[in-house]
Protein backbone atom coordinates (compact mmCIF):
# COMPACT_ATOMS: atom_id res chain seq x y z
CA UNK A 1 0.00 0.00 0.00
CA UNK A 2 1.47 3.21 -1.00
CA UNK A 3 1.47 5.95 2.08
CA UNK A 4 -0.52 8.96 2.67
CA UNK A 5 -0.25 11.86 4.87
CA UNK A 6 -2.59 10.60 7.82
CA UNK A 7 -4.54 13.93 9.15
CA UNK A 8 -6.82 14.17 12.40
CA UNK A 9 -9.12 16.93 12.54
CA UNK A 10 -10.93 17.64 15.22
CA UNK A 11 -13.79 20.08 14.48
CA UNK A 12 -16.39 19.74 12.07
CA UNK A 13 -14.96 22.98 10.54
CA UNK A 14 -12.09 21.42 10.04
CA UNK A 15 -12.90 18.12 8.11
CA UNK A 16 -14.74 20.70 5.38
CA UNK A 17 -11.50 22.66 5.27
CA UNK A 18 -9.53 20.28 4.24
CA UNK A 19 -11.72 18.34 2.49
CA UNK A 20 -12.33 21.17 0.18
CA UNK A 21 -8.66 22.23 0.20
CA UNK A 22 -7.72 18.66 -1.32
CA UNK A 23 -11.03 17.55 -2.98
CA UNK A 24 -10.46 14.63 -4.85
CA UNK A 25 -6.91 13.69 -2.92
CA UNK A 26 -8.52 13.11 0.16
CA UNK A 27 -10.46 9.90 1.45
CA UNK A 28 -12.25 10.24 4.60
CA UNK A 29 -12.10 7.16 7.49
CA UNK A 30 -14.60 5.89 9.61
CA UNK A 31 -14.24 2.20 10.12
CA UNK A 32 -11.72 1.35 7.33
CA UNK A 33 -13.67 -1.74 6.95
CA UNK A 34 -14.21 -0.92 2.96
CA UNK A 35 -11.18 1.88 2.85
CA UNK A 36 -8.49 -0.48 3.81
CA UNK A 37 -9.50 -3.11 1.95
CA UNK A 38 -9.88 -1.65 -1.29
CA UNK A 39 -6.30 0.21 -0.07
CA UNK A 40 -4.93 -3.30 0.60
CA UNK A 41 -5.68 -4.95 -2.62
CA UNK A 42 -5.02 -2.13 -4.65
CA UNK A 43 -8.48 -1.46 -6.11
CA UNK A 44 -8.43 2.24 -5.54
CA UNK A 45 -5.99 4.60 -6.18
CA UNK A 46 -4.18 5.47 -2.93
CA UNK A 47 -5.79 8.81 -2.07
CA UNK A 48 -2.62 11.51 -0.99
CA UNK A 49 -4.56 12.31 2.22
CA UNK A 50 -6.39 10.05 4.74
CA UNK A 51 -8.36 12.04 6.87
CA UNK A 52 -9.94 10.18 10.59
CA UNK A 53 -13.38 11.45 11.86
CA UNK A 54 -12.27 9.77 15.42
CA UNK A 55 -11.82 12.37 17.10
CA UNK A 56 -13.91 14.76 15.72
CA UNK A 57 -17.03 15.39 18.56
CA UNK A 58 -20.89 15.24 17.82
CA UNK A 59 -20.02 12.54 14.84
CA UNK A 60 -21.27 9.20 17.65
CA UNK A 61 -24.24 9.60 18.80
CA UNK A 62 -27.07 7.64 18.59
CA UNK A 63 -30.49 9.90 20.02
CA UNK A 64 -33.95 10.59 19.42
CA UNK A 65 -35.17 14.13 19.09
CA UNK A 66 -39.17 14.70 19.27
CA UNK A 67 -38.61 17.07 16.06
CA UNK A 68 -36.71 14.97 13.85
CA UNK A 69 -37.04 11.42 15.03
CA UNK A 70 -33.99 8.91 15.47
CA UNK A 71 -30.31 10.83 14.52
CA UNK A 72 -27.32 8.36 14.60
CA UNK A 73 -23.77 9.68 13.58
CA UNK A 74 -21.82 9.15 10.59
CA UNK A 75 -18.96 7.73 12.84
CA UNK A 76 -21.52 5.25 15.41
CA UNK A 77 -20.53 1.94 14.34
CA UNK A 78 -22.75 -0.89 13.12
CA UNK A 79 -22.28 -2.84 16.40
CA UNK A 80 -23.40 0.45 18.72
CA UNK A 81 -26.71 0.51 16.60
CA UNK A 82 -27.31 -3.56 16.61
CA UNK A 83 -26.96 -3.57 20.38
CA UNK A 84 -28.43 0.01 20.99
CA UNK A 85 -31.66 0.02 23.71
CA UNK A 86 -33.59 2.63 21.54
CA UNK A 87 -33.26 1.43 18.24
CA UNK A 88 -34.32 -2.07 19.28
CA UNK A 89 -36.71 -0.83 20.64
CA UNK A 90 -38.17 2.15 18.51
CA UNK A 91 -36.28 1.30 15.17
CA UNK A 92 -36.03 -2.55 15.34
CA UNK A 93 -35.11 -2.77 12.17
CA UNK A 94 -32.56 -1.04 11.88
CA UNK A 95 -30.95 -2.85 14.51
CA UNK A 96 -31.37 -6.27 12.78
CA UNK A 97 -30.33 -5.13 9.36
CA UNK A 98 -27.42 -3.18 11.29
CA UNK A 99 -27.03 -7.28 12.59
CA UNK A 100 -26.40 -8.68 9.76
CA UNK A 101 -23.56 -7.41 8.35
CA UNK A 102 -19.79 -9.31 8.44
CA UNK A 103 -19.05 -10.02 12.03
CA UNK A 104 -18.69 -8.65 15.54
CA UNK A 105 -15.09 -7.43 14.93
CA UNK A 106 -16.14 -6.05 11.17
CA UNK A 107 -19.13 -4.55 12.93
CA UNK A 108 -17.32 -3.07 16.14
CA UNK A 109 -15.18 -0.74 13.29
CA UNK A 110 -17.39 -0.41 10.43
CA UNK A 111 -19.88 3.02 11.03
CA UNK A 112 -23.26 3.55 9.20
CA UNK A 113 -21.48 6.88 7.24
CA UNK A 114 -19.34 4.54 6.12
CA UNK A 115 -21.76 1.82 4.75
CA UNK A 116 -23.80 4.89 2.96
CA UNK A 117 -21.30 6.57 1.44
CA UNK A 118 -19.08 3.67 0.07
CA UNK A 119 -22.58 3.31 -1.47
CA UNK A 120 -22.09 -0.35 -2.38
CA UNK A 121 -25.08 -1.53 -4.26
CA UNK A 122 -25.93 -4.38 -1.60
CA UNK A 123 -25.04 -2.14 1.23
CA UNK A 124 -27.29 -3.46 4.22
CA UNK A 125 -28.12 -0.35 5.95
CA UNK A 126 -29.79 1.11 2.92
CA UNK A 127 -33.13 -0.46 1.73
CA UNK A 128 -34.50 -0.45 5.73
CA UNK A 129 -33.84 3.07 6.13
CA UNK A 130 -35.20 3.87 2.19
CA UNK A 131 -38.32 1.97 3.84
CA UNK A 132 -38.21 4.65 6.63
CA UNK A 133 -37.80 7.58 4.92
CA UNK A 134 -34.67 8.52 6.07
CA UNK A 135 -32.54 11.81 5.02
CA UNK A 136 -28.88 12.35 5.28
CA UNK A 137 -27.62 15.54 6.47
CA UNK A 138 -24.54 16.92 4.50
CA UNK A 139 -22.14 19.52 5.51
CA UNK A 140 -20.34 21.38 3.02
CA UNK A 141 -18.65 24.35 1.52
CA UNK A 142 -22.12 26.01 0.76
CA UNK A 143 -23.29 24.69 4.49
CA UNK A 144 -25.79 22.04 5.15
CA UNK A 145 -28.63 20.32 3.47
CA UNK A 146 -30.53 17.50 3.96
CA UNK A 147 -30.80 15.07 1.06
CA UNK A 148 -33.38 11.72 1.12
CA UNK A 149 -31.52 8.78 1.19
CA UNK A 150 -33.70 7.35 -1.77
CA UNK A 151 -32.48 10.55 -3.80
CA UNK A 152 -28.39 9.87 -1.93
CA UNK A 153 -26.96 7.12 -4.42
CA UNK A 154 -26.31 7.80 -8.18
CA UNK A 155 -24.39 4.89 -8.97
CA UNK A 156 -22.41 1.97 -7.77
CA UNK A 157 -20.17 3.59 -5.06
CA UNK A 158 -21.41 7.00 -6.50
CA UNK A 159 -23.56 9.40 -4.42
CA UNK A 160 -24.69 13.03 -4.87
CA UNK A 161 -21.81 13.67 -2.24
CA UNK A 162 -19.83 17.37 -4.04
CA UNK A 163 -16.22 17.83 -4.14
CA UNK A 164 -15.61 19.13 -0.25
CA UNK A 165 -18.99 17.36 1.07
CA UNK A 166 -19.22 14.82 3.85
CA UNK A 167 -21.83 12.97 5.50
CA UNK A 168 -22.72 14.27 8.66
CA UNK A 169 -25.57 12.03 10.24
CA UNK A 170 -28.56 9.93 9.47
CA UNK A 171 -31.96 10.66 10.29
CA UNK A 172 -35.02 8.91 10.68
CA UNK A 173 -38.24 9.88 11.13
CA UNK A 174 -40.19 8.68 14.15
CA UNK A 175 -42.13 5.74 12.99
CA UNK A 176 -45.72 5.92 13.00
CA UNK A 177 -47.89 3.84 15.77
CA UNK A 178 -48.62 0.64 14.18
CA UNK A 179 -46.02 0.77 11.46
CA UNK A 180 -43.88 -2.41 11.00
CA UNK A 181 -40.69 -2.81 8.99
CA UNK A 182 -38.51 -6.02 8.35
CA UNK A 183 -35.02 -6.42 6.71
CA UNK A 184 -34.11 -9.68 4.52
CA UNK A 185 -31.18 -10.61 3.45
CA UNK A 186 -29.90 -13.51 0.88
CA UNK A 187 -26.07 -14.06 1.35
CA UNK A 188 -23.99 -17.27 1.08
CA UNK A 189 -22.38 -17.47 4.05
CA UNK A 190 -22.53 -15.04 7.66
CA UNK A 191 -19.54 -12.99 5.85
CA UNK A 192 -20.62 -12.37 3.09
CA UNK A 193 -22.26 -9.03 1.12
CA UNK A 194 -26.23 -9.76 -0.04
CA UNK A 195 -27.08 -11.62 -2.88
CA UNK A 196 -30.26 -9.71 -2.99
CA UNK A 197 -31.80 -8.20 -0.22
CA UNK A 198 -34.97 -6.85 0.37
CA UNK A 199 -36.21 -4.01 2.81
CA UNK A 200 -40.12 -3.53 3.35
CA UNK A 201 -42.02 -1.14 5.85
CA UNK A 202 -46.18 -0.22 6.13
CA UNK A 203 -48.28 0.95 8.41
CA UNK A 204 -51.58 -1.63 8.93
CA UNK A 205 -54.63 0.58 9.63
CA UNK A 206 -57.80 -1.50 10.24
CA UNK A 207 -56.79 -4.36 7.70
CA UNK A 208 -55.19 -2.21 5.11
CA UNK A 209 -51.81 -1.28 4.54
CA UNK A 210 -50.50 2.54 4.27
CA UNK A 211 -47.24 4.21 2.94
CA UNK A 212 -46.13 1.19 1.85
CA UNK A 213 -42.35 1.02 1.02
CA UNK A 214 -40.38 -1.93 -0.94
CA UNK A 215 -36.45 -0.94 -1.55
CA UNK A 216 -34.23 -3.75 -3.47
CA UNK A 217 -30.34 -3.83 -2.18
CA UNK A 218 -28.13 -5.58 -4.59
CA UNK A 219 -30.54 -5.64 -7.28
CA UNK A 220 -29.60 -2.61 -9.22
CA UNK A 221 -26.50 -0.02 -9.38
CA UNK A 222 -28.01 1.73 -6.63
CA UNK A 223 -30.75 0.60 -3.65
CA UNK A 224 -33.96 1.48 -4.65
CA UNK A 225 -37.87 1.25 -4.14
CA UNK A 226 -40.27 -1.17 -5.99
CA UNK A 227 -42.40 2.05 -6.33
CA UNK A 228 -44.88 -0.23 -8.41
CA UNK A 229 -45.02 -3.29 -6.30
CA UNK A 230 -45.92 -0.52 -3.53
CA UNK A 231 -48.45 1.22 -5.46
CA UNK A 232 -50.06 -2.46 -6.13
CA UNK A 233 -50.79 -2.67 -2.58
CA UNK A 234 -51.18 0.45 -1.22
CA UNK A 235 -53.98 1.34 0.37
CA UNK A 236 -55.60 -2.35 0.06
CA UNK A 237 -55.97 -5.30 2.39
CA UNK A 238 -53.11 -7.16 1.87
CA UNK A 239 -54.61 -11.18 0.85
CA UNK A 240 -51.66 -13.58 0.00
CA UNK A 241 -52.92 -12.77 -3.80
CA UNK A 242 -52.14 -9.42 -3.75
CA UNK A 243 -48.59 -10.27 -1.98
CA UNK A 244 -48.33 -12.59 -4.65
CA UNK A 245 -48.89 -9.56 -7.06
CA UNK A 246 -46.23 -7.64 -5.24
CA UNK A 247 -43.64 -10.03 -5.24
CA UNK A 248 -44.11 -10.53 -9.16
CA UNK A 249 -43.97 -6.62 -9.96
CA UNK A 250 -40.78 -6.66 -7.47
CA UNK A 251 -39.38 -9.50 -10.03
CA UNK A 252 -40.13 -6.94 -13.31
CA UNK A 253 -38.62 -4.01 -11.52
CA UNK A 254 -35.19 -5.73 -10.12
CA UNK A 255 -32.47 -4.51 -12.30
CA UNK A 256 -30.01 -7.02 -11.12
CA UNK A 257 -26.81 -7.88 -12.95
CA UNK A 258 -25.11 -11.50 -13.39
CA UNK A 259 -21.76 -10.91 -10.85
CA UNK A 260 -18.91 -13.73 -9.08
CA UNK A 261 -22.04 -13.98 -6.52
CA UNK A 262 -25.27 -14.59 -8.36
CA UNK A 263 -27.08 -14.70 -11.85
CA UNK A 264 -29.01 -11.58 -13.20
CA UNK A 265 -32.11 -14.53 -13.59
CA UNK A 266 -30.93 -16.05 -9.83
CA UNK A 267 -31.26 -12.43 -8.23
CA UNK A 268 -34.24 -11.43 -9.92
CA UNK A 269 -36.02 -14.70 -8.48
CA UNK A 270 -34.51 -14.42 -5.36
CA UNK A 271 -35.90 -10.74 -5.35
CA UNK A 272 -39.61 -12.07 -5.89
CA UNK A 273 -38.95 -14.64 -2.88
CA UNK A 274 -37.60 -12.37 -0.83
CA UNK A 275 -40.35 -9.35 -1.21
CA UNK A 276 -43.30 -12.21 -0.94
CA UNK A 277 -41.87 -13.15 2.92
CA UNK A 278 -41.31 -9.61 4.03
CA UNK A 279 -44.61 -8.85 3.25
CA UNK A 280 -45.80 -12.00 4.29
CA UNK A 281 -43.89 -11.46 7.55
CA UNK A 282 -45.29 -7.93 7.92
CA UNK A 283 -49.02 -8.86 6.70
CA UNK A 284 -49.30 -11.13 10.14
CA UNK A 285 -50.65 -9.08 12.76
CA UNK B 1 6.56 10.74 7.19
CA UNK B 2 6.05 8.99 10.42
CA UNK B 3 3.63 9.70 13.28
CA UNK B 4 4.32 9.52 17.25
CA UNK B 5 1.67 7.01 18.63
CA UNK B 6 1.17 5.86 22.15
CA UNK B 7 -0.33 2.30 22.24
CA UNK B 8 -1.30 0.65 25.45
CA UNK B 9 -0.60 -3.26 24.93
CA UNK B 10 -1.47 -5.80 27.55
CA UNK B 11 -1.05 -3.19 30.37
CA UNK B 12 2.20 -1.49 28.82
CA UNK B 13 2.66 1.46 27.16
CA UNK B 14 4.37 1.90 24.04
CA UNK B 15 5.64 5.24 22.29
CA UNK B 16 5.83 4.21 18.70
CA UNK B 17 6.97 6.39 15.58
CA UNK B 18 5.08 4.75 12.65
CA UNK B 19 4.01 5.38 9.05
CA UNK B 20 0.65 6.71 8.53
CA UNK B 21 -0.28 3.28 6.71
CA UNK B 22 1.41 0.70 8.73
CA UNK B 23 -1.48 -1.46 9.92
CA UNK B 24 -2.08 -2.47 13.75
CA UNK B 25 -1.30 -5.83 13.22
CA UNK B 26 2.14 -5.61 11.58
CA UNK B 27 2.68 -3.56 14.23
CA UNK B 28 1.76 -5.80 17.17
CA UNK B 29 3.54 -8.11 15.63
CA UNK B 30 6.76 -7.03 13.88
CA UNK B 31 7.50 -3.89 16.62
CA UNK B 32 6.50 -5.24 19.42
CA UNK B 33 7.08 -9.02 18.67
CA UNK B 34 4.10 -9.88 20.22
CA UNK B 35 3.04 -12.74 17.67
CA UNK B 36 0.08 -14.54 19.22
CA UNK B 37 -2.03 -12.46 17.05
CA UNK B 38 -2.07 -13.84 13.43
CA UNK B 39 -2.66 -12.68 10.02
CA UNK B 40 -4.55 -15.24 8.29
CA UNK B 41 -6.96 -13.24 5.14
CA UNK B 42 -5.63 -9.98 5.83
CA UNK B 43 -8.84 -8.18 5.14
CA UNK B 44 -10.98 -9.13 7.64
CA UNK B 45 -12.56 -11.88 7.09
CA UNK B 46 -10.84 -15.01 9.01
CA UNK B 47 -10.57 -13.44 12.49
CA UNK B 48 -7.29 -14.35 13.08
CA UNK B 49 -5.95 -11.07 13.89
CA UNK B 50 -8.51 -10.33 16.55
CA UNK B 51 -7.67 -8.28 19.02
CA UNK B 52 -9.68 -5.96 21.85
CA UNK B 53 -9.36 -2.40 21.00
CA UNK B 54 -10.63 -1.37 24.68
CA UNK B 55 -12.15 -3.91 25.16
CA UNK B 56 -14.08 -4.67 21.89
CA UNK B 57 -13.26 -7.07 19.26
CA UNK B 58 -11.74 -5.93 16.54
CA UNK B 59 -9.67 -7.22 12.90
CA UNK B 60 -6.33 -5.80 13.84
CA UNK B 61 -5.05 -6.51 9.51
CA UNK B 62 -7.78 -3.69 8.93
CA UNK B 63 -6.77 -0.61 11.51
CA UNK B 64 -3.86 1.52 10.62
CA UNK B 65 -1.88 1.78 13.58
CA UNK B 66 -2.38 5.30 14.03
CA UNK B 67 -5.94 4.99 14.55
CA UNK B 68 -5.43 2.80 17.85
CA UNK B 69 -2.97 5.80 19.23
CA UNK B 70 -4.08 6.10 23.02
CA UNK B 71 -6.29 3.21 23.21
CA UNK B 72 -5.89 -0.26 25.21
CA UNK B 73 -5.58 -3.04 23.04
CA UNK B 74 -5.19 -6.66 25.19
CA UNK B 75 -3.76 -9.23 22.65
CA UNK B 76 -3.31 -13.29 23.10
CA UNK B 77 -0.20 -12.54 25.20
CA UNK B 78 -2.43 -10.39 27.28
CA UNK B 79 -4.35 -12.74 29.16
CA UNK B 80 -2.38 -15.70 31.06
CA UNK B 81 -1.53 -14.12 34.30
CA UNK B 82 1.96 -15.09 36.50
CA UNK B 83 2.30 -17.96 34.17
CA UNK B 84 -0.91 -19.47 34.72
CA UNK B 85 -3.07 -19.80 32.04
CA UNK B 86 -6.33 -17.65 32.01
CA UNK B 87 -10.04 -19.74 32.40
CA UNK B 88 -10.97 -19.27 28.50
CA UNK B 89 -7.57 -21.05 27.45
CA UNK B 90 -7.79 -23.37 29.90
CA UNK B 91 -11.31 -24.46 28.57
CA UNK B 92 -9.90 -24.40 25.56
CA UNK B 93 -7.81 -27.08 25.98
CA UNK B 94 -9.75 -29.51 28.33
CA UNK B 95 -12.32 -29.27 25.52
CA UNK B 96 -10.15 -30.25 22.79
CA UNK B 97 -10.78 -26.83 21.24
CA UNK B 98 -7.54 -26.48 19.55
CA UNK B 99 -5.80 -27.95 16.75
CA UNK B 100 -3.44 -26.19 14.54
CA UNK B 101 -3.79 -23.59 16.94
CA UNK B 102 -4.09 -21.04 14.30
CA UNK B 103 -7.64 -19.50 14.86
CA UNK B 104 -6.82 -19.69 18.64
CA UNK B 105 -6.20 -16.78 19.55
CA UNK B 106 -8.54 -14.74 17.78
CA UNK B 107 -11.01 -17.13 19.32
CA UNK B 108 -9.81 -16.69 22.54
CA UNK B 109 -9.72 -13.10 22.70
CA UNK B 110 -13.54 -12.72 21.12
CA UNK B 111 -14.42 -15.44 23.50
CA UNK B 112 -13.43 -13.30 26.64
CA UNK B 113 -15.43 -10.22 25.53
CA UNK B 114 -18.55 -12.19 24.92
CA UNK B 115 -18.36 -13.70 27.99
CA UNK B 116 -17.50 -9.87 29.51
CA UNK B 117 -20.46 -8.97 27.83
CA UNK B 118 -22.40 -11.91 28.88
CA UNK B 119 -21.84 -13.78 31.37
CA UNK B 120 -24.07 -16.82 30.42
CA UNK B 121 -24.88 -17.08 27.05
CA UNK B 122 -26.63 -19.79 25.11
CA UNK B 123 -24.77 -21.38 22.26
CA UNK B 124 -26.72 -20.09 20.12
CA UNK B 125 -25.72 -16.53 21.31
CA UNK B 126 -21.85 -18.40 21.29
CA UNK B 127 -22.18 -19.41 17.60
CA UNK B 128 -23.42 -15.92 16.82
CA UNK B 129 -20.55 -14.00 18.51
CA UNK B 130 -17.74 -16.08 16.46
CA UNK B 131 -19.16 -15.85 13.02
CA UNK B 132 -16.26 -13.97 12.11
CA UNK B 133 -13.69 -16.22 13.28
CA UNK B 134 -12.95 -19.38 10.40
CA UNK B 135 -11.54 -22.48 12.09
CA UNK B 136 -10.12 -25.03 9.58
CA UNK B 137 -9.58 -27.98 11.56
CA UNK B 138 -11.75 -28.40 14.35
CA UNK B 139 -15.48 -28.08 13.45
CA UNK B 140 -16.24 -25.35 16.01
CA UNK B 141 -18.26 -27.72 17.85
CA UNK B 142 -15.45 -28.33 20.81
CA UNK B 143 -14.61 -24.70 20.75
CA UNK B 144 -18.42 -23.76 21.35
CA UNK B 145 -18.51 -26.08 24.24
CA UNK B 146 -15.17 -24.73 25.66
CA UNK B 147 -16.97 -21.09 25.77
CA UNK B 148 -20.53 -22.79 27.08
CA UNK B 149 -18.66 -24.35 29.95
CA UNK B 150 -17.47 -21.02 31.19
CA UNK B 151 -20.72 -19.48 31.28
CA UNK B 152 -21.61 -19.87 35.07
CA UNK B 153 -18.65 -17.82 36.35
CA UNK B 154 -18.50 -14.35 35.37
CA UNK B 155 -14.51 -14.56 34.16
CA UNK B 156 -12.76 -11.17 33.43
Amino acid sequence: MKTFEYVRPQTLREVSRILIEHAGTSKLLGGGTDLLVALLNGNQESPSRVVTLRDVPGLKSIHETKGQGLVVGAMATLREIERSELVNERYPVLSKAAGMIASVQIRNMATLGGNICNASPSADMAPPLICLDAKARLMGSEGERLVSLEDFFTGPGQTVLRPGEWLMEIIVPPMAKGRKATYLKLERSSMDIAIASVGAALTGTRGRVEDVRIAMGAAGPVPFRAKAAEALIEGKSLTPSLVEDAAVSAFGECRAITDLRASESFRREMIKVLTRRALLELAKE
Amino acid sequence: MKNRITLHVNGDSHELWVEPHAILLDVLRNDLELTGTKKGCGMGECGACTVLLDGKPISSCLLLAAEADGKEVITIEGLAHNGQLHPIQKAFIDHGAVQCGFCTPGMVISAKALLDENPRPTKEEIKNFILGHLCRCTGYVKIIEAIYSLRTDAVR
